[in-house]
């Protein structure tokens, strides 16, 4: 590219942001509206249905594994906060570490995932069984999707999005500070989706 | 100078072969849709001619490169002539004719390889192409080798070679021509690219509309259908018509086209500020266009016939995979807009130059950054119903299902939830055009211009809180009604302290009622109508008789059609000369103008009258069962001649935007600023202006973008960029 686009690396002095990150906050906003939307049918549709808390009962989501995956996803983001803060003390290799981790608890979240999503398919519980299943598979599947995202851009900051390191450090780190916002806001999603789905 | 000369023939046979190539994907395409769904023999057809169509042009842009090729390229225009012949009138093809286009071919490819060594290549493959197709089509006739399955595979053969050959000749001029004309990245090409694609859907669903109003006014007159078109198809036809004038042609022109080539050039900025995601926004756009024009073409007929609200349970109920479609373009289009909405934001934001503080914007922007906001925020929920409603036509779950404990009234929420501040989209940009060229016109400053960018940010915020005074009669309580109904006047407010301002613009000023003026001008009363008319639809009684009547198509179509459209014509005709460097003819302009405000009006004025009466909308018939009908339907031919005539008006414009494009092609001298306008995009870049990046110099603001006609200055007008 033969231009140059103000404010792309270093921050605007009246915002105090680059443009990305910016950038980020409005997409988040949006995100906000959507799984806002999602978490209203939810409750509209608990709340209107009378046979709700019988399929609830019936459903004996795997409240254990979940609680797991809950911890993971946490642990996750917390790695991530560390690859940034690596990067922000010139620790290249530490960065390569802990997003690394971050990689692999991400990918762990998926196969639990997996095999929670197996087990209900097993018994014979469809979304179409009951609007709860609907609701659960809606909300954490798009959950899932947008986890998918994640570790495709990641996993491309992990190994070759990584050589710009070499050319634009500070780039770089904003790119990790973005994604990383990005991966606590759907951290985020899933700290409420895990009560109130699965607890209540 | 000597050296791109010589450059301008190799990007044109560049462009011949890139042509070529395409005719040749375009025969694979075709032979896939034979081979794996070998229902749809028209579809094969339609794809085959537009094939050698390009076949045709491709020869012909190859002629024009050197003398010495000129007949090798004319050999394969004829080719694609002859073939284009055969596809279209199969039934009367002489059997010998199909031999032609091959040998035209296979001498046309041998004429180029004989002269010309550097393109020589493309010449052997095209001609090989040629010879291959030939013996294809002569070999079945002597052997009975056809009964074999692996010989319809052979026909491959000489379509890969036609797209190598077109491949090869370009290389070198290929990966430029993707770079600057299909994947750009520069705002103002893709801008372009938003603003044709969606000229094209406008006019798309115009013809759609234009069917329709042909089976209400003559082929209902005795109460049975004539064949024109079944109910079905008539409520397809308004379905489509809806979501691609909404959602396909004016959102699209006035974010995406208006948005994208002006934002930038208004604040200052070399680009948006994340320009390949602006690409993605247009390409995302354009998959989501073809899913939706792609579900007139599925095999069981009909497109999306649910109206354009796709209410449940009717759409989830509905036949056929057309709804279904509808649904997958939707979650394109709010992706698209997403991405598009998200960069305009961050541009308006961040990308402001040095100077241009937020009250020095010009007011087009301020709607620019609004309508942003409403287009993040209220397109997800959208995309919530749409993936419902995805899930209920296709895993069978009952999300708006009330027998399995799913909710109908949930989905109408998420509809309008995104709908109402839709309605802002589409009219918050078109008054930024109108007062642009409202104060530009009056040389004078726009009367009260902060109550106006105050009012736009109130009436943003507002959108988001009225959508159910789209639902009075859905029994979802008089309190909800109440509420909604006091949002709605509340929201009125805004709206016409915008108006009047632009109203009271006016007062004083000398007016040059030139043709992007009197579009602006007659913007003013047909959205003063469009709005006045929807206060009664706001109020929860009035609204008991109105709703669903022709009262309520008349009051959209009087904001949308003769407010938006008018707009986005006037602002087509004023920046015209920023964007390509001359001016459109007034005269054709102004019998365009003329022409259309009175065509407008015959069409939706009478609408007012059969809703008052209380003909329902949507009916295939125009309402010809009903008693309370008959003093109305005379109406509607009128209605239909008057859309007609809108139809035939445009061709005015379309004349004049092509005759204007064409000519004085080689004309350097370009009167810059035409308008005398002080905004940064007439007074700091030349028109066109530059390649990628827009300013030569950064620009640097010290006042305001109205400030006309100031005492005691030498100009009437005095520049954003002017030092004081």
């Amino acid at each position: 590219m033969d231009i140059e686009i103000p404010y792309n690396v270093e921050e605007r002095e009246d915002t105090g942001l680059y443009n990305a990150k910016l950038g980020i906050w409005l997409f988040l906003a949006s995100e906000i509206m959507l799984f806002g939307a999602l978490f209203s049918t939810y409750i509209i549709l608990r709340t209107g249905d009378t046979t709700w808390m019988t399929a609830v009962k019936g459903a004996h989501l795997n409240i254990p594994l979940a609680t797991l995956n809950t911890a993971i996803l946490i642990l996750s983001s917390v790695t991530f906060v560390m690859s940034w803060v690596s990067l922000k003390l010139k620790d290249f290799s530490g960065f390569k570490k802990y997003m690394g981790i971050t990689l692999l608890c991400s990918v762990l979240f998926l196969v639990i995932k997996f095999f929670e999503y197996k087990a209900k398919f097993d018994v014979g519980h469809y979304p179409s069984t009951h609007n709860f299943y609907a609701v659960y598979f809606t909300i954490t599947g798009l959950h899932g999707i947008h986890i998918i995202g994640g570790i495709i851009v990641n996993a491309y900051l992990w190994l070759p999005g990584s050589k710009m390191w070499n050319t634009d450090p500070k780039r770089f780190t904003n790119r990790i500070e973005v994604a990383g916002l990005y991966w606590h806001f759907v951290d985020l999603v899933w700290i409420i989706v895990f009560p109130s789905i699965y607890l209540l | 100078m000597n050296k791109e000369k010589l450059n301008i023939p190799k990007s044109i046979y560049g462009f011949g072969g890139a042509l070529i190539s395409i005719s040749g994907i375009l025969l694979l395409c075709s032979f896939l849709v034979g081979t794996f769904l070998n229902y749809i023999v028209s579809a094969q057809t339609l794809i085959n001619s537009i094939s050698a169509f390009f076949l045709l042009i491709g020869g012909y842009y190859i002629s024009k490169a050197k003398p010495e090729i000129k007949w090798g390229g004319r050999l394969i225009s004829i080719s694609g002539l002859q073939a284009l012949y055969i596809y279209i009138s199969p039934s009367f093809t002489p059997d010998l004719i199909i031999y032609f286009p091959p040998i035209f071919l296979f001498f046309g490819g041998l004429i180029i390889r004989s002269v010309d060594n550097k393109f020589g290549l493309s010449g052997i493959l095209i001609s090989f192409s040629g010879l291959a197709s030939l013996i294809l089509l002569i070999l079945p006739k002597i052997f009975a080798i056809n009964s074999y399955p692996f010989f319809l595979y052979l026909y491959l053969i000489p379509i890969v070679l036609l797209i190598f050959a077109g491949f090869v000749s370009t290389c070198s001029e290929f990966k430029l021509f993707v770079s600057k004309y299909i994947f750009s990245i520069d705002h103002k090409w893709i801008g372009i690219q938003y603003g044709i694609t969606s000229m094209i859907f406008l006019l798309f669903g115009f013809s759609l509309m234009m069917i329709m109003r042909y089976q209400l006014a003559y082929n209902m007159g005795t109460g049975e259908l004539k064949d024109l078109i079944s109910p079905d198809m008539y409520n397809a036809l308004g379905a489509m018509h809806g979501t691609i004038m909404v959602f396909l042609g004016v959102v699209p022109m006035i974010v995406g086209a208006f948005g994208n080539y002006l934002v930038p050039l208004q604040v200052g900025a070399p680009d948006m500020a994340f320009p390949k995601l602006n690409m993605a926004s247009y390409w995302v756009y354009f998959i989501g266009g073809i899913v939706m024009l792609a579900s007139f073409f599925v095999p069981d007929a009909l497109p999306a016939h649910s109206g354009w609200t796709s209410y449940v349970p009717l759409a989830t109920l509905s036949s056929g995979s057309g709804q279904t479609f509808w649904l997958v373009g939707m979650i394109f289009l709010i992706t698209s807009s997403l991405l598009g909405s998200v960069n305009i934001l961050v541009t308006i934001i961040q990308l402001r130059v040095k100077g241009l503080t937020w009250m020095r914007l010009p007011f087009f922007v301020w709607t620019q950054l609004i309508t942003s906001f409403l287009l993040l925020l209220a397109f997800p929920p959208l995309e919530a119903a749409g993936i419902f409603q995805l899930l209920d036509r296709v895993a069978g779950t009952h999300f708006f299902d009330p027998y399995s404990g799913g909710s109908v009234l949930l989905y109408q929420h998420l509809f309008w939830f995104l709908a109402h501040p839709e309605v802002y989209v589409l009219i918050l940009p078109a008054l930024g055009i109108v007062a642009e060229i409202i104060s530009n016109n009056t040389r004078k400053p726009l009367w009260g211009y902060k109550p106006m960018v105050y009012s736009t940010i109130w009436l943003g915020f507002m959108s988001f809180i009225v959508w159910a005074h789209h639902m009075f009669l859905t029994g979802m309580g008089t309190t909800m009604s109440s509420f909604f109904m006091i949002t709605t006047m509340i929201i009125s407010v805004p709206s016409v302290v915008i108006l009047s301002s632009l109203f009271l613009s006016l007062w004083g000023g000398s007016i040059r009622f030139n043709t992007p003026m009197l579009f602006a001008l007659s913007f003013l009363p047909m959205f003063g109508i469009g709005g006045l008319t929807g206060l009664p639809l706001g109020l929860a009684t009035a609204d008991i008789h109105l709703h669903d009547t022709y009262y309520v198509i008349g009051h959209f179509h009087y904001v949308v059609a003769p407010g938006t459209i008018f707009a986005i014509f006037a602002g087509i005709y004023f920046w015209f000369p920023k964007i390509t460097g001359k001016t459109m003819n007034e005269t054709l302009g102004k019998i365009h103008f003329y022409g259309s405000l009175v065509a407008m009006n015959g069409i939706f004025m009478p609408m007012f009258l059969q809703g008052l009466a209380g003909v329902s909308r949507r009916l295939s018939n125009g309402g010809y069962d009903y008693a309370h009908a008959k003093e109305v339907l005379y109406l509607n031919e009128i209605m239909s001649i008057c859309a007609f005539a809108l139809f035939a008006f445009q061709l005015f414009f379309i004349v004049n935007f092509f005759w204007t494009l064409l000519r004085n092609r080689y004309d350097t001298e370009v009167d810059t600023n035409p308008w005398k306008s002080n905004t940064i995009e007439w007074t700091d870049t030349t028109s066109p202006p530059l390649g990628h990046g827009n300013f030569e110099v950064i620009p640097k603001v010290y006042r305001g973008a109205y400030e006309y006609s100031i005492e005691g200055h030498s100009k009437d007008y005095c520049p954003q960029t002017e030092e004081s």
